[in-house]
């Protein structure tokens, strides 16, 4: 099992509020993480230090050969470019909480535009393998739709497909389900899960215990910004070791 | 239920109601006829003493058409849309600038609104126009070498004032623009690798076009008056040709009549192409979405879907 993703003592603060307290994550190709905890935990904040939304104030993170953001140069990081630190995000695939599609754009659109605007691909290959895309999350037919004529499950799963037009090597997804109407959780959830089966790798943060107990090959729970119990669904779910994690895993599953 | 809505009726009993096809009679407004029986009225009086007053009617009419004034109304419509030309130009630069991430940018576009907004534009027009007596040569190395008063000619001054002070409250209505578009879109764009100037260029600019489209109509509008105050400054544009005509005929309330005719008509045709810019670019995205502005696109999609 080769390493997707190496998180090494991850730090970050907003002013005096320390938000990240040196977290270490390693993920494996192949291999879909769900991280679970507690509102305010830090989860997000993780995320978002994972691919350089949010720069770090300590440590970095390895993906795929290379570190986010920044060259080893003599011992020491030399902050990369943003042109540099661009393309190694979009290795990365975002799905946020909020959707955050491009308004402007239809659906297509939303798909083509990284493709055609950072990998220069021509429109008609770039329609073509989004339109697969499409196909692929259940939102071929509303192609030429805005996404203020779409149901948030719609918007999610078109989400979904403009991250992977860009053949990221790891897919990110914030609480993908937590801004949907429960009857409109499944569809994105199902799409996921043909993701996970189709060998993708992800690193999931959810409320969703059902899928992570179901797709998840590893799952962390992180508490205050430390990462407080990691291990196989079925052990962490049933058995945590932590008595902070059975506090808020008993609440959760109550 | 019933209880609380036959409150109003309480006196009549499920036995007496009428049938569906009982008639409806209509209230009477009297108000309504009497307040516009009364402004009609004003109407007449003022437009009576306009027709009886010591205006020469014949002579606006002749002089609507006249050469100097056609003349000076095409001056007036090319220094009003040179000047909005350069308004977006500036505004779109000093826009994008207010919300850089380097504060010395961010200054200096505060400081250009914090000028340009906060003083006079009659004044700026007179500024601009007296340039010279502050830089007698305007002297780039290699590429112009010439005396001021050459360079600013009164239109070189009239675009000028009117553009750069146009230019400072569209700063404004630009970085309120790209600062509506919300932050998640941007962060979606970096995360597919679009660089910042892409991300502005692909994503926040085409939305805030959208956004202030309307605002510039009103900045059309507005413009093509304020162009009359470069009549101060001898340009010869509308008001200015009105002016010299009447200093020789004496004829001033007729020649003042004609240009406001003119103006009118300049702002009705721009307050008509304002309202089908603004049917396109409606605050609803969805509703906006549907209009054939964006068909082009949208037909393209469903043929590759068929294809
Ligand atoms: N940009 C920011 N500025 C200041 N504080 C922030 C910022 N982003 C997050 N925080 C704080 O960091 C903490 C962790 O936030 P984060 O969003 O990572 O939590 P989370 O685990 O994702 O919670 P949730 O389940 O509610 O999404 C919170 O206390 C939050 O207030
Ligand atoms: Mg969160």
């Amino acid at each position: 099992m080769s390493l997707a993703v190496k998180a090494v003592g991850i730090r970050k603060s907003f002013g005096h509020h320390e938000v990240l307290k040196n977290l270490d994550l390693e993920v494996a190709y192949g291999e879909v993480l769900c991280i679970l905890g507690p509102s305010g935990s830090g989860k997000s904040t993780f995320l978002r230090c994972i691919n350089h939304l949010e720069t770090p104030n300590g440590g970095y993170v390895w993906v795929d050969g290379a570190i986010m953001g920044y060259a080893l140069h003599r011992g020491a990081l030399q902050e990369l470019p943003v042109k540099r630190l661009r393309a190694q995000q979009s290795q990365l695939g975002m799905v946020f909480q909020h959707f955050n599609l491009f308004a402007h754009l239809t659906v297509l659109g939303n798909v083509i535009e990284g493709p055609m605007v950072v990998r220069g691909l021509r429109r008609a290959e770039a329609e073509a393998r989004a339109m697969d895309l499409l196909e692929q999350v259940g939102m071929a037919a509303k192609a030429s739709s805005y996404p203020s004529q779409l149901s948030g499950g719609q918007k999610q799963r078109v989400a979904i497909a403009r991250a992977l037009a860009m053949e990221p090597r790891v897919m990110l997804f914030d609480e993908p389900t937590s801004a949907l109407d429960p009857e409109l959780v499944g569809e994105v959830l199902e799409v996921m899960r043909n993701l996970a089966r189709g060998g993708t790798t992800m690193i999931v943060v959810t409320h969703e215990i059902g899928f992570a107990r179901e797709v998840a090959d590893r799952v962390v729970v992180m508490i205050d910004g430390e990462i407080r119990e990691t291990g196989a669904p079925e052990q962490v779910l049933s058995n945590p070791g932590d008595p902070r994690v059975r506090t808020f895993l008993s609440r959760v599953l109550a | 239920m019933t209880r609380s809505t036959s409150n109003a009726t309480s006196t009549l009993s499920l036995t007496d109601l009428p049938g569906p096809d009982v008639p409806v009679r209509r209230l009477c407004h009297p108000w309504r006829w009497i307040s516009g029986g009364a402004v009609i009225l004003l109407l007449a009086v003022i437009g009576r003493a306009f027709a009886v007053g010591q205006i020469q009617w014949p002579v606006v009419g002749e002089f609507l058409t006249a050469g100097v004034i056609i003349t000076g109304f095409g001056w007036t419509l090319l220094i009003s849309a040179c000047a909005l030309a350069l308004g977006v130009i500036l505004g779109f630069a000093f826009g994008i600038m207010r919300l850089s991430e380097n504060p010395i940018l961010r200054f200096a576009a505060w400081l250009y609104v914090w000028i340009f907004r906060g003083t006079p534009v009659l004044l700026q027009l007179l500024i601009w126009f007296n340039i010279a007596l502050v830089f007698p040569r305007l002297y780039i190395p290699g590429l112009v070498d010439e005396r001021m008063v050459d360079v600013v000619t009164p239109f070189v001054a009239a675009v000028l004032g009117l553009g750069v002070n146009e230019g400072s409250y569209l700063t404004e209505v630009v970085r309120g623009g790209i600062s509506s578009v919300d932050r998640g879109q941007k962060e979606a764009a970096h995360t597919l690798g679009m660089t910042p100037g892409q991300t502005m260029r692909r994503i926040m600019l085409p939305q805030t076009l959208r956004l202030i489209l309307p605002v510039l109509g009103n900045s059309a509008i507005g413009m093509l008056k304020f162009s009359s105050l470069a009549a101060t400054i001898a340009m010869g544009e509308m008001l200015n040709a009105a002016q010299r005509i009447y200093f020789i005929n004496g004829a001033v309330i007729e020649l003042l009549f004609v240009c406001a005719a003119w103006y009118l008509a300049g702002t009705t045709v721009l307050s008509i192409g304002q309202y089908y810019l603004e049917r396109h670019f409606g605050r609803d995205a969805a509703v906006a979405a549907d209009r054939s502005w964006f068909k082009g696109r949208a037909r393209r999609a469903a043929a590759v879907r068929e294809a």
